[in-house]
């Protein structure tokens, strides 16, 4: 089953493409990081997920063949937004009651006790929480609701390390208890290394990379050597990036398998952040596996007349 | 006032196992492997016998803030190796210490190592830090070929081959 799935998914803004020509699918059972610039698209593709926002273009489902924004799909999913929006004049315990009049499905013990176990006050106001607990209540509430798929928009954004770690743990001890997929977003892709383990990368609006991580990791390789014979390498191996430093060269390829690098260059493995930054910097590669969109160098198809502009992370 | 923010009264039940997992995001090594390498670490030096239980997954995800999975797959690992065996509805525990190399293997594989390669090394000119990157450089490979073949797709089987941890 895919969690989310989209086919040549587009979604314009006046004059600007938000999104464009997104085909994806992602596995049930992963915990994904969607990781991109800012508007790159990816409150786009999310907000189109959960049913917040219509396409312009193509079709998005959930949870197998669910649309998006249906009432079977909204059951299932729970969405916490960018800056978690609740009502701040409300006190927690309000905001709790609140939300199960809203929802057919609540778990109201589930989310006091998970507050009780942060020392949440249930009395305080939710405006007069600190930033991390705004963001606990908020996860809470969505966790409360049992979801299937659990979707959160940039939501260690605006967290202390403190408040981000305790975020997370919060997250991974539901994925552990519960069978539980979570697709989350953000720019700082170190801190989703420890918990994520399924990459999607956009930019300027369009898919450029998608995976599992270890496979992606097991994909790619640094090739170290000199300089002058960098552009044989190329002619070897798909070049992603490639970086002189006078006589040596260093060259972020494709490469499956165990194969020995050519003689007189090094081989090692790369890092997530190396090979997220290797892409981003040149939004014209691109590794997509499965069966629509097979890896290649190929150039992208020209973007339609006004494109979103990609502001540098 | 409360301090005790990090007690769940869900599950007051003290930690199970001696062992208490630590991460260093900045040495390279795979999440997974570091989980390994600490279990290895601790029965080599006695903190863990046979039969104490590893940290429950739940435990270990609430406090490091990991991927279950990443949990999973170091627990199949060290079962793989024979260290640990998994009891269903209890947990994960240490089923043998691994095996030690005995004093005589050890003291060969140094003998060959500093009248061989060490010396080989010398006479071609390199001083200690040229060695010592070297052969780590060397080893990193050494690990990587013996590390990919057969390397699951996934989170599937591992190869099937034990290793003697030294």
């Amino acid at each position: 089953m895919n969690v989310i799935e989209t086919s040549g998914l587009g979604k314009r803004y006046h004059r600007t493409w938000g999104l464009w020509d997104c085909t994806l699918s992602i596995p049930a059972g992963h915990i994904v990081a969607l990781v991109g610039p800012n508007g790159a698209g990816k409150t786009t593709l999310l907000h189109c997920s959960v049913g917040l926002a219509t396409p312009t273009t193509g079709r998005v489902s959930v949870l197998g063949r669910l649309a998006a924004g249906s009432l079977d799909a909204l059951e299932r999913v729970a969405f916490v937004a960018q800056d978690a929006p609740l009502h701040s004049h409300l006190s927690v315990a309000a905001m709790l009651d609140l939300s199960r009049d809203l929802n057919r499905r609540f778990d109201l013990c589930h989310a006091e006790r998970r507050l009780r176990s942060l020392a949440i006050p249930l009395h305080r106001k939710v405006g007069k929480l600190s930033g991390g607990q705004h963001a606990q209540l908020a996860l809470a509430l969505a966790l409360a609701r049992h979801p299937d798929l659990l979707v959160l928009d940039e939501p260690l954004a605006r967290l202390d390390p403190l408040a981000r770690h305790d975020f997370l743990a919060h997250v991974m001890t539901a994925v552990a208890e519960e069978a539980l997929s979570v697709v989350f977003s953000s720019h700082v892709i170190s801190e989703l290394e420890r918990v994520a383990d399924y990459l999607v990368v956009l930019s300027a609006g369009r898919v450029q990379m998608a995976g599992a991580i270890d496979e992606l990791l097991a994909r790619h390789r640094l090739l170290s050597g000199p300089a002058e014979q960098a552009g044989r390498i190329g002619e070897l191996f798909p070049v992603v990036q490639a970086q002189n430093a006078g006589r040596r060269a260093e060259l972020l390829v494709r490469a499956a398998g165990p194969a020995g690098p050519p003689s007189g260059w090094q081989a090692s493995g790369v890092t997530l952040e190396e090979l997220v930054l290797a892409y981003l910097r040149d939004p014209s590669v691109s590794a997509l596996p499965g069966p629509s969109a097979l890896p290649g160098p190929a150039a992208p198809p020209a973007l339609p007349a006004s494109t979103h502009h990609e502001v540098t992370p | 006032m409360k301090i005790d923010k990090q007690v769940d009264p869900d599950d007051s039940q003290a930690p199970v196992s001696p062992l208490v997992f630590r991460l260093d995001s900045h040495s390279g090594v795979p999440t997974y492997l570091q989980l390994v390498q600490q279990v290895e670490q601790a029965l080599r030096l006695g903190y863990l016998r046979r039969g104490d239980q590893l940290p429950r997954v739940k435990d270990v995800v609430a406090s490091l803030a990991i991927n279950p999975n990443t949990v999973l797959k170091a627990y199949r690992e060290l079962e793989h190796k024979g260290l640990a065996a998994g009891r269903p509805g209890q947990g994960t525990f240490v089923q043998a210490a691994p095996r030690a190399v005995d004093a005589e293997e050890l003291a060969a594989l140094r003998g060959s190592l500093v009248s061989g390669w060490l010396a080989e090394a010398a006479a071609a000119g390199l001083d200690d830090e040229a060695i010592t990157a070297l052969f780590q450089s060397a080893l990193r490979d050494f690990r990587e070929r013996r590390d990919t073949p057969g390397r699951p797709r996934g989170r599937g089987e591992r190869r099937g081959r034990r290793e003697a941890v030294a």
